[in-house]
């Protein structure tokens, strides 16, 4: 059974149906879930082409501009592109919703991609954070990550323009780590405070691996 | 399990998720968050801002047959990626950098051993094996050094590092840890320059060592 955690937000109803692994359960996710989220458990779960189309059109162009940002032109930008938006396909059963924003997580596999083709290395990553699969999905934490990014991304509209010119900088892979050294101040300051609501999930799964 | 006192600080985490750090220190980086979940959290939240930005990113139209293609590619097969997990005390990072096979040690005199994981120009990064009650010889930094216990601890005059723990030394740190009693201490280092070791090797051999 679903049940919705304590601290989901009184105005907030828990979606009707779980978002399992369990395929014949899976439904539409409630409304209070953002488009990107629900198409990506649907690709997930269903392995649906209308959903990963629309996840395409949605990423592939915010994709594009942002690599091309850093100076890669835009034969090639399509070609990341194409293999990131493949990889988010083939490795979709790594995306969970209770942890990251579907942009998260595309972020970081646009990124890894973008190293491989720059510094032709792989970007060591750390080991995969064991789950155990009778965990019942959590719709708060669902809901609460996407309430924690949507005020990440009005505190990020809110920087003045410098400011946010400089985080730009730093997650575009502009800057070098001395540089985001020198830069420390308000705009990690800002990230800072999401870090909160990951911890309270892994000390969650922390709590299910014993 | 002990609690992991020593962190990554802030600027590393945001450089490592945005892919900025040089290779030695990544690993460095990746093994730590393998064995942190408060570092976990914090590497997730940078995430986080990253797809923010890239949410509200200037959008550049695709090509008009792009969507076309990539749904045809779907059922293509996939390039095989190969995983590494964690063997005894070495993180699935540190076994990647190892290509899945244990340690190849070579003696530093005095029980202290070594084994390189990769070096080059950005930097290197490497396995210290230090018997208890055995100083790491004293050096000085000449860049950004890390440097993570996996088996065993030491204590520096900054404090004591225990498993998971990450010491970060700068230039300005001059330090001598001791590998404290219990087993030996094994630790992952990563440097952007060789280290200078005052005691222990004459400067000139170190380029034979490559320490």
């Amino acid at each position: 059974m679903l049940i919705a955690s304590l601290d989901t937000p009184p105005t907030l109803k828990p979606p009707p149906a779980r978002f399992g692994k369990d395929m014949t359960q899976v439904t539409k996710p409630s409304a209070q879930v953002s488009p990107q989220t629900t198409w990506m458990l649907l690709v997930r779960d269903q392995r649906d082409r209308d959903a990963f189309a629309m996840l395409f059109d949605y990423f592939a162009p915010r994709l594009k501009g942002f690599i091309m940002r850093s100076g890669t032109g835009t034969g090639q930008a399509e070609e990341i592109v194409q293999e990131v938006m493949l990889t988010v396909w083939r490795k979709s059963a790594q995306f969970d919703p209770e942890r990251a924003q579907v942009s998260a997580w595309i972020y970081q596999i646009a990124r890894n991609r973008q190293i491989d083709v720059i510094r032709k290395e792989n970007r060591p990553m750390p080991e995969e954070l064991a789950e155990d699969p009778e965990t019942e999905p959590d719709a708060g934490q669902i809901l609460a990550v996407e309430q924690e990014a949507g005020a990440l991304k009005k505190a990020l509209s809110l920087l003045k323009p410098d400011q946010r010119e400089i985080i730009e900088k730093a997650y575009l892979g502009e800057l070098t780590h001395q540089e985001i050294r020198t830069q420390t101040g308000l705009p990690l300051g800002t990230i800072k405070s999401r870090i909160r609501l990951g911890l309270e999930r892994l000390r969650h799964e922390l709590k299910d691996m014993r | 399990m002990t609690a992991i006192n020593h962190h990554i600080s802030d600027d590393l985490l945001a450089a490592y998720a945005a892919g900025t750090l040089p290779h030695p220190y990544a690993v460095v980086v990746a093994a730590h968050i393998s064995l942190c979940l408060d570092c976990r959290a914090g590497f997730e939240a940078h995430q986080m801002a990253g797809g923010a930005l890239l949410e509200a990113a200037n959008s550049e139209a695709v090509s008009g047959n792009l969507k076309n293609s990539t749904l045809a590619l779907l059922d293509a097969p996939a390039p095989v990626e190969k995983t590494y997990a964690r063997s005894g005390v070495y993180p699935g990072p540190v076994m990647e950098a190892l290509k899945g096979k244990p340690p190849r040690w070579k003696s530093l005199g005095l029980g202290v051993r070594q084994c390189i994981l990769s070096g080059d120009r950005e930097g290197s990064v490497r396995l210290l094996y230090i018997p208890p009650g055995q100083a790491v010889p004293d050096h000085s930094h000449n860049g950004l050094e890390l440097t993570l216990v996996l088996q065993g601890s030491f204590s520096d005059e900054t404090g004591r590092f225990g498993v998971g723990d990450l010491e970060i030394a700068d230039q300005d740190l001059e330090h001598t840890p001791i590998a404290d009693a219990g087993p030996p201490c094994i630790c992952l280092a990563a440097t952007d320059a060789p280290l200078r070791f005052n005691a222990l090797l004459p400067r000139l051999l170190q380029p034979l060592f490559k320490i």
